[in-house]
């Protein structure tokens, strides 16, 4: 997913950026199956949308839900107006998979906090003005999910360092986050004191379930299709394009119902990580049965752009069982939803 | 409330017992004629032939249920049977069950390949390529295909004339049965879930439900995501507003449930051990079923093969081709 800020803003500038956001805020007022189509068409067409993703598809919505009056007249504008950007904050050196063990701490002070801490892995904070952090605000450490919040950390405030990480493609597409004593405002604190595992959950089953848990090969698996179409073997392959077709058919389906429930304000946060499980083993799937396919014998322009496509696609696509929860904590998630745990 | 009804009729006379009774070969008991009798038959034919007229959509529920009880007996091909031929003509009483296809041998002779019920059924309806035709099953040489239980039978009629001819597409025939075949997959498998579930939660071993181990509660998770997947791609298939579910939307529901149950099955097995190898413990009705039901009316290959083909001799992009279904 490409980082490209004009674009952001040429889609915000047709109204195309925090659409389900209210009117009075500069959204479309439209709902989530409304976003589900546009963001399909953007996926679907390889679009880089990363710059605004995150706030159109989790931030603005959650400070929407969360925010004060102030925090949303601020934010929520500028978030369609594709002006600001904003990272997530949750993983650390020593929280990843265990994310209740984050140990970067907001502490009350002169009516605003001070943060002290380090975030990793998180995309794109190198491009964002904005990040939404997971923190410890209170308890300690043995305490777990109680005393974590959420905090709006502007970028650009003194003692913040964001170093960019060259990943295994040669690109950077995420950060190492330092805070050393940075000040903060009372009014960076988003929701309640304390509630921070909880909103970072229901704003998680936005991640784990959307479109962009299907589409993540689908520019890999467009550019098969097409070059097999030129092949006179192309057919040969007919088996492996149909369970393809039958895999992104269902998951479409079951992403949907997902959506259908965020829509009646629900947080199914059990169906969003069955999607996002079975969503990113379809997108890893996809290259996989490609490079399968390869023989010796068709070359030509396509052929050349399919292989590089390939071979990025091959690259990163470990991180998409990763990103959003890896697949092993997924299926805990699941299993606590069918009574297990 | 049909689904209630029938529910009721099914706990009755398709409880396990009833099931292994009937496929031990006496089918002589109360099951057949309760469904006959109730009217389950004629759910979807029109109220002026005395039937329910219930949509596409309210079909796929019971079906599920059908696949649940592990119904022993061509009670879903009956119905979409009935369906199919609507107001042409009057089916006879007795069990129909569906072959895809009718083809003849060299020297004339007629026979429909793997049938499911067909050591049972007492017609088959079938397709030539030009018209549907109901064949008698007393005039044909009945070969057992696989474990005699399930009673799937090749078919030969020799000097033997079709009973009935109706006009009919062979596409929606070979839809709805693979739509009908992923319905019943799909309450086969969740029932076949159930059961995993309820084990993992009640067998103890090193001191706690095994249902506490990561290991299994990972294999359950896994099962829970392909059976889900399944239900879905089988519900998509009943939308359609018309007689019979579109030709794409079969063979997707038919896939996916083909690829789910053996994972099902097998999961379900594993987290069993051993007492899911007995003939006594009634997961091997439902693990005979997952497999039998994902070879009847296409499995996953033969309808990925045909998806492909429509796919790749097309234009558009695959995304555009997956939301028109």
């Amino acid at each position: 997913m490409g980082f490209d800020a004009g674009f952001s803003r040429a889609l915000a500038s047709r109204g195309w950026v925090g659409v389900t956001l209210p009117a009075e805020y500069g959204g479309a007022n439209l709902d989530a199956f409304d976003r589900y189509v546009l963001v399909e068409e953007l996926l679907a067409a390889g679009a880089p949308v990363a710059a605004h993703w995150i706030a159109d598809r989790q931030s603005g919505p959650l400070i929407l839900k969360f925010g004060t009056a102030a925090q949303k007249a601020f934010f929520l504008p500028k978030i369609c107006r594709a002006e600001v950007f904003f990272c997530i904050g949750m993983s650390e050196p020593g929280a990843g998979s265990d994310l209740a063990s984050v140990s970067t701490r907001a502490t009350p002070k002169d009516g605003g906090w001070v943060l002290n801490g380090q975030k990793i892995w998180t995309t794109n904070a190198h491009y964002c003005q904005y990040m939404i952090a997971l923190v410890r605000s209170s308890g300690e450490r043995e305490d777990r999910q109680a005393g974590l919040s959420q905090f709006i950390i502007d970028l650009s405030l003194p003692g913040v360092t964001v170093r960019p990480i060259r990943d295994l493609s040669g690109d950077a597409h995420f950060s190492e986050v330092f805070f050393d004593n940075v000040q903060l405002a009372n009014d960076a604190l988003i929701g309640a004191e304390g509630s921070g595992w909880t909103q970072v959950n229901a704003e998680l089953a936005f991640e784990r379930s959307g479109p962009e848990r299907i589409y993540s090969s689908i520019i890999l698996l467009e550019l098969w299709i097409r070059m097999l179409r030129q092949n006179p073997l192309g057919q040969m392959q007919a088996a492996k394009v149909g369970r393809m077709a039958v895999h992104l058919a269902a998951l479409r389906n079951m992403s949907i119902t997902v959506t259908a429930k965020l829509a009646l304000g629900e947080s199914p946060v059990v169906e969003a990580a069955l999607v996002k499980d079975l969503g990113t083993e379809f997108e890893q799937m996809i290259p996989q049965l490609i490079e399968a396919s390869v023989g010796v014998d068709a070359q030509g322009e396509l052929e050349a752009e399919l292989h590089r496509t390939l071979a990025y696609v091959s690259q990163m696509s470990p991180s998409y069982s990763l990103r959003g929860g890896t697949r092993e904590i997924l299926r805990g998630m699941i299993a606590r939803g069918l009574g297990l745990r | 409330m049909i689904l209630e009804a029938l529910e009721r009729v099914l706990d009755d006379h398709c409880n396990s017992a009833a099931v292994r009774r009937i496929e031990a070969g006496d089918r002589a008991g109360p099951l057949w004629d309760t469904i006959e009798q109730g009217g389950f038959l004629d759910i979807l034919q029109s109220e002026e032939l005395g039937g329910a007229a219930l949509p596409l959509p309210d079909l796929f529920p019971i079906l599920e249920c059908l696949g649940r009880h592990c119904v022993p007996l061509p009670i879903a091909q009956s119905i979409v049977a009935r369906a199919l031929v609507g107001a042409q003509a009057t089916l006879p009483p007795g069990l129909v069950t569906i072959a895809n296809r009718l083809q003849h041998t060299a020297n004339g002779d007629l026979f429909c390949v793997r049938t499911p019920y067909g050591l049972l059924a007492d017609y088959v309806l079938t397709h030539d390529g030009e018209a549907m035709l109901l064949m008698p099953c007393a005039g044909a040489e009945r070969t057992c295909v696989g474990d005699p239980r399930n009673a799937t039978a090749t078919l030969t009629w020799r000097n033997v004339a079709p009973v009935m001819r109706f006009a009919g597409d062979e596409k929606d025939l070979s839809a709805f049965t693979a739509a009908m075949a992923a319905a019943m997959l799909s309450g086969a498998m969740q029932q076949t879930f159930d059961m995993a579930l309820a084990y993992c939660n009640t067998r103890v071993q090193f001191g706690k439900s095994i249902g506490k181990f990561q290991a299994l509660q990972q294999q359950l998770s896994v099962m829970a995501e392909h059976v889900l997947a399944g239900a879905i791609a089988a519900e998509c298939a009943f939308r359609s507003k018309g007689l019979a579910p579109s030709a794409l939307a079969g063979a997707m529901a038919k896939s996916r449930t083909s690829e789910a149950a053996s994972l099902v099955a097998a999961t379900a097995h594993a987290v069993h051990g051993a007492i899911g190898m007995t003939d006594e413990y009634d997961l091997g009705l439902l693990t005979r079923r997952l497999h039998d039901w994902r070879m009847s009316y296409g499995a996953e290959d033969y309808w990925n093969q045909i998806i492909g083909q429509q796919i790749l001799s097309g234009s558009g992009t695959l995304v555009d081709q997956v939301r028109d279904i």
